[in-house]
């Protein structure tokens, strides 16, 4: 993670009430942010797992790409502005449906992954020609001028990052949403809605981090703290830092980046192929569709696994994986603790053919070979709220 | 008998023949939830300032050091099982190693509780 301890950090609406929570605050891609509350991360981590817990996300980057001269025609404009997003993603954007969201990635002209970020279309035929799309902390600056630059005078890009963005997540965290805006637990996993809330709108998405049911709020810099604190008030919900954050995302398989994606590894190596779009597989038209097309015919030289080291001893990421001849094999990018699981669990990419689930390998832990398993991932199985067709 | 601190947070206590070393209540804070401890093997030597063990919490390894040179006598296997116990007992049942000193005088050189505590003030 890019820390940076020269510059200013900067800090979300809820820096001070983090504070008076006793959390720990630590620089993580430019913000001041808490990593973990007094009760520490294992506890954290359960709560999320077995009720619901809120995470400030704030730090990340919120933005709205929107037609500068509409049609009037709501599918003529959605496929006008996806098409300008379509040149920087494999995902298929211009199939969207109104309020559904996708996982997708921005990629360079090799194929390697400039970030994965989450992109929407509005619900509200009102809003056809706007596209919501969410970007990570640590490299919202770039994104952001990449999406413009492919947009040119066609489209604007409005940051919103000044807003709140709270997470909450769990079992319980449906049931608690019903309190805020009971309509907006109508909506099922990767779709979004506009819900009014104290005088002001809520932007809510069924979608996060960590595996589990729940919802992400984009609400505005004066409402931001009133949210935090009516959804902290229900028993059934703790504040989640930065820590307990990464152990549910890694138990729950899914990549960081920066970790376990970055400008050199592709997405078939990345095993994220649900993100190729079926058309966009056939038509290309993204950069470094070449080499995915490539490793899609060949086969990826590595690829991402699971990993779960024997004993009890975490791998962390940048430990060297090895062969029973101790030859190097890959490189562990995300390592940990899974409290769900009760041990440490690992991601990492291996040569392909120590990719299937079972092969035995070793983790190079400070010198020491540590027995482990590839596995399947995730760790733990997701929990998402998906609504019957 | 006199505990004495160092300036990475471990403690190292006189005990008998050997010294009983470990981490100090502001690095269980610090460090958080521990989930494993990695332990030498007694009869290793270590010199002064060599790697004594290897705490992991969620987050990170950390290093812990021994400020004074001697033989590992015995390891506390408890945290095998049960690594928490640092969280919950720094200074007492969390301890990491016992040490046969090759020079018991020199702990004298290291920080009594106050001076630890006026140090820790400082951070």
């Amino acid at each position: 993670m890019a820390e940076t301890a020269t510059t200013a950090l900067k800090e979300t609406p809820l820096a001070a009430v983090h504070r008076a929570l006793g959390a720990r605050m630590v620089p993580f891609s430019g913000y001041s942010m808490p990593v973990q509350y007094p009760t520490g991360i294992l506890a954290e981590h359960k709560q999320v797992r077995t009720a619901a817990g809120l995470f400030d996300v704030s730090h990340m980057g919120p933005s709205f790409l929107t037609l500068k001269q509409r049609s009037g025609d709501g599918d003529a404009d959605h496929a006008a502005v996806a098409a300008i997003l379509e040149t920087l993603t494999p995902g298929e954007i211009k199939g969207l449906k109104p309020g559904q969201i996708r996982y997708t990635l921005l990629l360079n002209e090799s194929g390697g992954i400039v970030d994965d970020l989450m992109v929407a279309r509005p619900a509200d035929p009102d809003w056809s020609g706007t596209l919501y799309i969410v970007v990570n902390a640590g490299t919202k600056d770039a994104d952001f001028a990449l999406i413009q630059a492919a947009a040119g005078d066609q489209a604007e890009l409005r940051r919103s990052d000044d807003c709140g963005l709270l997470a909450l997540q769990g079992p319980d965290a449906a049931a608690v949403m019903r309190t805020i805006a009971p309509a907006a637990t109508d909506v099922g996993f990767m779709t979004y809605g506009s819900f009014d809330w104290q005088g002001g709108k809520l932007l809510v998405s069924r979608s996060g981090y960590t595996g589990e049911d729940g919802f992400e709020i984009l609400v505005s810099p004066d409402l931001t703290v009133a949210l935090w604190q009516r959804l902290l008030e229900d028993g059934r919900v703790r504040p989640i830092g930065l820590g307990a954050r990464d152990s549910l995302r890694l138990e729950a398989g899914l990549p960081l980046y920066g970790h376990d994606i970055d400008a050199t590894t592709s997405l078939v190596e990345a095993d994220l192929g649900f993100t190729l779009g079926k058309r966009r597989r056939a038509e290309g038209g993204f950069p470094g569709f070449e080499r995915i097309r490539r490793e899609l015919a060949a086969g990826p030289v590595r690829k991402r696994v699971g990993l779960v080291p024997e004993g009890k001893a975490p791998a962390r990421d940048g430990a060297a994986i090895l062969d029973d001849l101790g030859r190097r094999i890959g490189v562990v990018t995300s390592g940990g603790y899974g409290a769900t699981v009760g041990g440490p669990i690992a991601m990492g990419y291996v040569e392909t053919a120590f990719a299937a689930p079972g092969t035995r390998v070793a983790i190079d832990v400070r010198g020491k070979a540590l027995p482990a398993a590839v596995t399947a991932l995730p760790f733990v199985p997701h929990r998402y709220h998906r609504k019957p067709a | 008998m006199t505990t004495r601190y160092t300036r990475d947070h471990e403690w190292i206590r006189l005990d008998g023949d050997t010294a009983v070393l470990g981490i100090s209540q502001y690095a269980q804070e610090q460090l958080g939830d521990v989930v494993f401890v990695e332990l030498p093997e007694p009869g290793k030597k270590l010199g002064k300032g060599d790697v004594a063990a290897v705490v992991e919490s969620v987050k990170a390894a950390s290093e812990v050091y021994t400020p004074v040179a001697g033989e590992v006598a015995a390891v506390n296997t408890a945290l095998a099982d049960t690594p928490a116990i640092v969280n919950a007992s720094p200074e007492g049942e969390g301890w990491f190693i016992r040490l046969k000193l090759a020079d018991p005088r020199d702990l004298d050189a290291l920080m009594d509780a106050a001076a630890y505590a006026a140090f820790v003030e400082t951070l």
